[in-house]
């Protein structure tokens, strides 16, 4: 057995040897590749004469393989040769290459836009795979940017792709958007979405925006064309806690996957000028019923602080904004960690190991909402969501007094896990408003127990 | 006045994840009409299950909620003065902002 697990030790290691050296070499053919297609672009810009020379009368500018390549693009009567045209020599950028970013860079990479910029500071994550597509195993642990950039690469060589591996930040936002003709809107977050909105305002961009989350999806293009903009929309920001997150409230893989495919849509109906493009109308998507709803928006608004008659939103003041501020949300996605008991209301989850493996009499009181605790929880803990808490004391008095009985009378600790430890400090509150003044909460929550107590426990 | 209304984006969660209800109001006492300010009192009452400051700020939907009559935004038709009609659809949408 020893020997054999050493054996495999060492093919796992030579494995990922290889695996290091294949990337590596990836990286070095994009690259290249890259290169070699900014001299393309550099040539045809000094010498404007299509790529093809026989004897042909092809004035199209479309060069064979070009010809072929969109060949069925250049068959529809209603997109042609000027729709392809159009979008070989245009520029999208897309910010964020998550659940929306995948699929809309796969279709903006393979139909032959002429200049696609993907932003994202963000590395890819195993929990990312089940909906983003554009990313692979290889991967993981890697810049998001880096790695769409290669998938984009290996779809279509022909088209230039630019890496902005780094956040989206008022500092930035309008030297990067000011180089492309259409901004895709694919973050996850409001901050970012009022911040992308006024950039686009400043710099008269059109601005293809979806969102999805759970079963549900929207798709609409502001500040296109005279119509509104987000802000006409929802001119005052939400509550922080109406703002739900995948990471929090789940999301099905293949909902971003459509609105991501319907924002690739929209954003080539602009590119190419074919079609009429979704501004001052919004898509509903409710996946669960299988309805899309198209329903019909305000006009933009005079009063509108971005777009308005009377706006002062400019470059300067743009870059005086504070968007974490203004939503009371951070930028980056981070979880929220809350911090306001006592220190002597809570226990690590370390301290609390200790407390189990000793055998001290305690009940642990588990919570998270029921689908939670279902994917995994901790042995002899209680399932008894917040939301149900304040109705369900007896069952936590009675397992107290059962612990206590166990040893003789004396008293059980109560303890309060959740996942991270937030919703573990609310519910502690409320218990010692309601007379248990010794219950304590986990701090860190059950994310806590895999980082230092059992590294197998799941996460997720 | 029988109307159907449909709650998205996560406010069904105020109302036990019913996403479609179908409903009977009448104008109240003394007033010949239904506004969408009537019927959104209506609503708080009678339809949201918690969290109400969820769905209304004052006496509207609170900033976030896009409120639309038979599928068109009610700002076009009026907002709060918004007159209803017999089978009219009201959508109350929260948008998204997951990616």
């Amino acid at each position: 057995m020893d020997s054999n697990g050493v054996e495999a030790a060492r093919i796992r290691q030579e494995i990922d040897s290889l695996k290091a050296n294949k990337r590596n070499i990836e990286q070095q053919i994009s690259s290249l590749e890259a290169q070699l297609n900014q001299l393309e672009v550099n040539s045809n810009t000094v010498c404007p004469q299509p790529l093809f020379n026989g004897d042909l009368n092809n004035s199209n500018g479309l060069s064979p393989d070009m010809i072929y390549r969109y060949s069925r693009h250049l068959l529809l009567p209603s997109f042609g040769v000027q729709g392809q045209a159009n979008l070989l020599k245009s520029s999208v950028l897309v910010i964020g290459a998550g659940g929306l970013g995948s699929p809309a860079l796969l279709y903006l990479a393979a139909c032959g836009v002429g200049r696609i910029g993907i932003v994202d500071h963000d590395v890819v994550e195993l929990n990312n795979l089940q909906r983003q597509i554009i990313h692979t195993e290889a991967y993981i642990g890697k810049s998001k940017v880096e790695s769409a950039a290669a998938t984009c690469r290996s779809i279509n060589s022909s088209t230039q792709i630019v890496e902005h591996r780094e956040a989206f930040r008022t500092s930035n936002a309008l030297e990067i958007v000011s180089k492309y003709d259409v901004v895709v809107d694919a973050t996850d977050n409001a901050p970012s979405r009022y911040m992308i909105n006024d950039c686009c305002v400043v710099l008269g961009k059109p601005l293809v925006s979806g969102a999805a989350l759970g079963l549900e999806g929207q798709l609409t293009v502001y500040n296109y064309n005279g119509g509104p903009c987000y802000r006409c929309l929802f001119p005052t920001p939400p509550p922080t806690n109406a703002c739900q997150r995948c990471a929090d409230s789940g999301v099905l893989g293949v909902v971003p996957g459509v609105i991501g495919c319907l924002q690739a849509l929209e954003a080539i109906k602009v590119a190419s000028l074919v079609g009429e493009p979704l501004s001052g109308r919004m898509l509903l998507l409710d996946a669960l019923s299988g309805r899309f709803r198209n329903v019909k928006l305000r006009g933009r608004s005079l009063q509108c602080e971005a777009c308005g008659d009377d706006a002062v939103l400019t470059r300067q003041t743009f870059l005086e904004l504070d968007y974490e501020k203004f939503t009371q949300t951070p930028l980056s996605t981070g979880p929220l960690k809350l911090n306001f008991l006592s220190p002597d209301d809570r226990i690590s989850s370390k301290e609390y190991n200790e407390k189990v493996t000793k055998g001290e009499a305690h009940v642990l009181v588990d919570v998270r909402p029921t689908h939670h605790y279902k994917i995994v929880s901790l042995p002899n803990s209680m399932n008894i969501p917040l939301s149900t808490l304040e109705g369900r004391l007896p069952e936590i008095s009675a397992a107290l007094e059962k612990e206590a009985n166990k040893e003789n009378g004396s008293n059980a600790s109560l303890f309060v896990i959740c996942r991270r430890g937030n919703d573990s400090q609310v519910a502690v509150e409320l218990l010692h408003k309601l007379g248990f003044t010794s219950a304590k909460d986990i701090i860190g929550g059950l994310e806590s127990w895999t980082h230092n107590v059992d590294p197998k426990f799941p996460t997720y | 006045m029988q109307l159907t209304l449909e709650f998205g984006g996560g406010l069904e969660l105020l109302c036990d994840s019913v996403k479609s209800h179908n409903i009977n109001v009448d104008p109240q006492d003394g007033e010949e009409q239904l506004t969408m300010k009537n019927l959104l009192s209506w609503v708080r009452t009678n339809v949201i299950k918690e969290r109400p400051e969820m769905f209304m700020k004052g006496d509207s939907v609170r900033p976030g909620v896009l409120v639309l009559v038979n599928d068109t935004d009610w700002e076009l038709s009026g907002q709060l003065e918004t007159v209803l009609e017999e089978k009219d659809n009201v959508v109350f949408i929260s948008t998204l902002h997951g990616g």
